[in-house]
């Protein structure tokens, strides 16, 4: 028996709630206030995980957030990897498992790999690489190296909240510092927002002495609480400050413990002050990992919030004098202890009941399966069943490194300090290096100074002194046996030597050549020792070898708070049309296509491809009813509304006669083709852009950045009313007929509305806009109504149908009867070097004199090749299938094969009962009649070049 | 998270702008421009290291502005609208 609960104290345990839980399949009892790692502790269970690389045993390090090597995995509802144990309540019925062992930490059937070590060393992986072959070890190395396993199975909960929140003084941590500033802040009339990663705040003051204003320090900190909570200040425990972000952005994950999701903040201060303590640091000597070796602090924490005397004969060696007082507490609570020193001289006064052993330190530890005794650099022998140490005090200032603030080292500190001042941020307390409470009151006061002055005055320190004397302790090169520098990533001073010797010394190189605080604790315990022992080996100072870039998060973040609400449909939400019901109730089958949730088709048949084929072949028959609301219908309305448009298209608008519609290419400044679509001219100074559905934010955006760049506010106004109107095409041999039995209140006479002209009628009291335009090759009408009054307008259009055989169709039927014309889609028969030219529109380009979006780019070397892309018709050998799309036509050239383009679009085609294809191929042009190979896959196949449009060339049934 | 004071909105967090390109490339008109001229106006970028006047523009209300911010400090100088009379 060595650690155990005592019979009395523990502030943060409750007694009179015992809880179980279970830990590697045996039962851990413990009290409501319990960590699981306080709990083990308690229950004397010593090998709580085996390590990343060599499986050695792992006990608990510490209290807090640096923990290295007390990792769990958290099984059941809120399965959590690689959570730490010292910062994870105990909770009834909770299972956890140790990380990186089977079956159990204590009984790891992988621990023979430590007799191995010395073959795999620091780079082991790296130079397996390179010789003789990474993939002969990788299955091996994979299943037997890391650390905790992920769940495959588990689900979220649910969605993680996110809050943004806005606050004049932002404090990060509730230790004497944090608390401190916080209530001066708010006495000053800041609101205040206070954030601590333990459950309950007070920090160091929850454990070590401390008297304030005359009160004990526990009496101050729950006033100073209450205080804060009185004035509606914002106190968050269990929340981590991640990282800091552009302009002051700092994010914050909290954490909840009754089964919600954690919730990540995102707090905008005006002034951030960050009181977030210091890092207790290892000692180096040989077998320094041994289970029963902690952190002397965290030793002393456990003793005070959860009554647990880690050990009965305990060693505790130090460098510095924070850990006297725990030496002092241990021995007053009964434990033998002996505490050993580094400094010979300038010590405080030795601990009463303990033994003080000077100007000594610890060669090395012994035990198997945890340490049972020490062997001082003298070689003083003592059997011990716990060693704590104090190597120094690592001040945690990754956000104050985040926020690109310069650090400057302190001899006499030993230690990183922040170093010039960034603005709207403090560092204060022992961040700031501080020891003292008179010293962190002190640098309180003026944390919030950009903002206000407090008339309050400090808390004033009424207790014990604390000192920070310190002699550095860094591990030193050809020390003998195996010290571990990071306890998490089993590194070693003799993998740090083997860096320096294959000259990986800049502080960047040894941290990806030997792992050295990449783990998931992010070296909290081990960078600072390691880059100290490169400076040792290297000849240089600590500053002089630096740190490396500190970067967030601070600790590990589920991904589900980073997520939100961003997840599943929510990732990238679709638009829907406003008649989805209604086409849903017709038997619609819905797809994605730009953004927008629509029918591919009206399910006809159970076998979609029939359905596809039966609708296409329906709609050449007598007539179909396509839903087109997603077609852009952007306003351009001005006194330069015809100037603009025709800057704007390729093709020139401003000849357009009102009431008439044109169709046109949009190109890019590089004469890239970006979108085609027909521009209506609604009247002299009104033009509706109707762009493709998936371009129509994007058509938008460039409107309004030619409107506002160079033709001005003035000029023309643009409104995108897309979703303003449905638009119900009916297209087709018979859909004049079908037209006419809707009485719109006007003439359907060719004479009146021609091909390429609008109308205007009303429906059920409402105005509809009547297009008369074609993707279908067929007559065609678009009626454009009010959304919200589609329904009734598309239920009259399929009863009135019934008599023709009006067939419903989804996009893919109109995607064969647009590839059966050869009518293109932009991004499908086009590239992004396909020029209007190589689509046989050479017009605009030879004629026109005005300027226009794209133009200077359709005169250059590139855009004069005579060997170009153009846009071909194929046709497939009779009886043969439809092309692949994306087949390439291939040519031989020297012996060698090349591509001389590609299939863009292919398809059955129901109406001429042979396939239809486009295709972009290198001169095709000039190419028709000429059969070339396709190759798809490796198999060759012929196709003949053809004129695009393969249905009705003379375009006679537009007007049928 | 950088914040952008967008000239009609006020401060926004980044991700509610796009980026429009560098401030003062004007736009050589016609099919005489030398192709130098020309592919300078499409590729060729200052990448200032340091002070960057830049054209960004706000998608939410869709104002197009003038942004001069440092591209090491991530510190925002100045944002002022487009005068927008450049129409005869
Ligand atoms: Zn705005």
């Amino acid at each position: 028996m060595t650690a155990s609960r005592l019979a009395t104290g523990g502030s943060a345990i409750d007694r009179s709630r015992p809880i179980r839980f279970s830990f590697d399949g045996t039962i851990v009892q413990g009290f409501a206030g319990d960590t699981i790692a306080s709990a083990l502790l308690a229950g004397d269970v010593a090998v709580v995980g085996r390590s990343f690389k060599y499986h050695r045993p792992r006990g608990i390090w510490g209290a807090g957030v640096e923990e290295p090597n007390a990792l769990v995995d958290i099984g059941g509802s809120r399965a959590t990897p690689n959570t730490r144990a010292t910062t994870e309540p105990a909770r009834d019925g909770l299972v956890a498992k140790s990380v990186n062992a089977t079956p159990s930490a204590l009984a790891d059937r992988n621990a023979f790999l430590d007799r191995f070590a010395r073959f795999i060393p620091a780079a082991f992986y790296y130079k397996t690489f390179m010789w003789p072959d990474w993939h002969r070890f990788e299955p091996r190395i994979r299943a037997m190296a890391g650390l905790g396993t992920v769940d495959a199975d588990w689900t979220s909960p649910g969605m993680a909240d996110q809050i943004n929140h806005h606050c004049d003084v932002l404090v990060v941590g509730a230790g004497p510092a944090g608390l401190a500033a916080a209530r001066l802040a708010a006495g000053a009339g800041l609101t205040v927002t206070l954030v601590d990663d333990q459950q309950s705040p007070g920090g160091s003051l929850g454990y070590r002495a401390g008297e304030i204003d005359g009160k004990p320090a526990a009496v101050w900190v729950k006033e100073t609480i209450a205080e804060l909570a009185a004035g509606g200040h914002l106190i968050l425990p269990s929340t981590t400050a991640l990282g800091i972000y552009d302009h002051n952005l700092v994010g914050l994950n909290q954490r909840h413990f009754d089964g919600r999701p954690d919730t990540l903040w995102r707090v905008r201060p005006r002034q951030i002050v960050l009181a977030t303590g210091a890092i207790e640091r290892p000692l180096p000597f040989a077998n320094n990992d041994l289970p029963g070796i902690m952190s002397a602090d965290a030793a002393f924490a456990y003793l005070r919030r959860h009554a647990v005397l880690v050990g009965r004969r305990i060693i505790v060696a130090t460098n510095n004098d924070s850990a006297y007082e725990v030496a002092g507490a241990l021995a007053e609570a009964s434990a033998e202890v002996r505490l050993v020193d580094i400094r010979r001289n300038g010590t405080p006064a030795a601990p009463a009941n303990a033994r003080l052993i000077k100007g000594r330190s610890l060669a090395s530890a012994s035990g198997k399966l945890r340490v049972d005794g020490v062997t001082l650099d003298d070689g003083t022998r003592f059997d011990a069943d716990c060693v704590l140490v104090s190597g120094g005090w690592t001040p945690t200032i990754h956000l104050f490194g985040q926020a690109k603030g310069k650090l400057a080292w302190s001899d006499a500190r030993a230690a990183f300090l922040p170093g010039d001042p960034v603005d709207g941020i403090a560092v204060i307390g022992a961040a700031a290096g501080a020891v003292s409470l008179s010293e962190v009151f002190a640098g309180a006061g003026p944390a919030f100074a950009p903002l206000g002055q407090t008339k309050a005055p400090l808390p004033r320190s009424t207790g014990p002194k604390a000192t920070g004397g310190i002699l550095p302790a860094w591990p030193i090169p050809g020390s003998k046996g195996r010290i571990w520098i990071d306890y998490q990533n089993d590194v070693t001073v003799k993998d740090v030597e083997l860096a320096a010797r294959e000259n990986f010394v800049s502080v960047e190189h040894l941290k990806r050549y030997t792992t050295l605080g990449m783990a998931t604790d992010q070296g909290k315990t081990s960078n600072l020792p390691g880059l100290a022992l490169m400076a040792g080996i290297t000849g240089r100072t600590v500053p002089e070898v630096g740190t490396t870039t500190y970067r967030p998060p601070f600790t590990p973040v589920p991904l589900a708070s980073f997520a939100g609400a961003r997840v599943g449909e929510l990732m990238a939400p679709v638009r829907r049309l406003p008649l989805e019901n209604v086409h849903r109730a017709n038997g619609a089958v819905f797809q994605e296509y730009g953004g927008w949730l629509r029918p591919a088709h009206y399910g006809g048949y159970a076998d979609a491809e029939r359905s596809i084929a039966d609708e296409a072949l329906r709609a050449r028959q007598s007539v179909a009813l396509f839903d087109g609301s997603t077609l852009g219908k952007i306003e351009v309305i001005g006194p330069q509304a015809a100037a603009f448009v025709d800057f704007l298209y390729y093709n020139t608008m401003s000849t357009l006669k009102p009431g008439r519609c044109r169709y046109g290419f949009m190109l890019s400044e590089n004469g890239v083709v970006f979108d085609d679509g027909v521009l209506v001219r609604l009247g002299e100074h009104r033009f509706v852009v109707s762009c493709s559905s998936s371009h129509v934010a994007a058509v938008h955006a460039r409107l309004e950045e030619w409107r506002q760049d160079r033709f001005g506010r003035g000029a023309v106004y643009i409104h995108n009313a897309t979703s303003d109107m449905a638009t119900l095409t009916v297209s087709g041999p018979n859909s004049r007929k079908l037209l006419k039995a809707l009485g719109l209140g006007l003439s359907l006479g060719d004479a009146d509305l021609p091909h390429m002209a609008i109308a205007h009628g009303s429906y059920a009291g409402d105005e509809v806009r009547i297009t008369r335009v074609s993707f279908t090759g067929d007559r065609s009408y678009e009626i454009s109504i009010r959304a919200d009054r589609a329904e009734p307008l598309w239920a009259h259009l399929r009863k009135a149908g019934q008599a023709f055989d009006a067939v419903a169709i989804g996009l893919e039927a109109l995607m064969i009867l647009r590839a059966e014309k050869g009518f293109i889609v932009i991004g499908k028969d086009t590239d992004g070097t396909t020029l209007p030219h190589d689509l046989g529109v050479d017009g605009p380009r030879v004629k026109r004199q005005t300027e226009f979006v794209g133009r200077r780019s359709l005169f250059t070397e590139e855009a004069s090749r005579d060997n170009r892309m153009q846009l071909v018709g194929l046709a497939v050998p009779q009886g043969e299938a439809p092309l692949p799309t994306g087949a390439h036509g291939i040519k031989r050239i020297d012996g060698r094969l090349r591509s001389q383009g590609f299939v863009t679009s292919s398809y059955q085609s129901p109406t001429l009962g042979r396939p239809v294809a486009l295709g972009l191929i290198e001169r095709g042009a000039t190419r028709h009649g000429e059969t070339i190979d396709i190759q798809h896959l490796g198999k060759i196949s012929k196709a003949t070049i053809t004129a695009p449009c393969a249905f009705d060339p003379a375009g006679e049934r537009l007007h049928a | 998270m950088q914040l952008f004071p967008c000239p009609f909105c006020g401060p926004r967090d980044e991700t509610e702008f796009h980026y429009g390109g560098d401030a003062g490339n004007v736009r050589p008109d016609g099919i005489d421009v030398p192709t130098d001229r020309w592919a300078g106006y499409l590729y060729l970028r200052g990448n200032p290291k340091g002070t960057a006047r830049e054209i960004w523009v706000h998608m939410i209300c869709g104002e197009f502005f003038v942004m001069e911010r440092d591209t090491v400090t991530h510190k925002v100088l100045s944002s002022a609208a487009l005068d927008g009379e450049h129409a005869a």
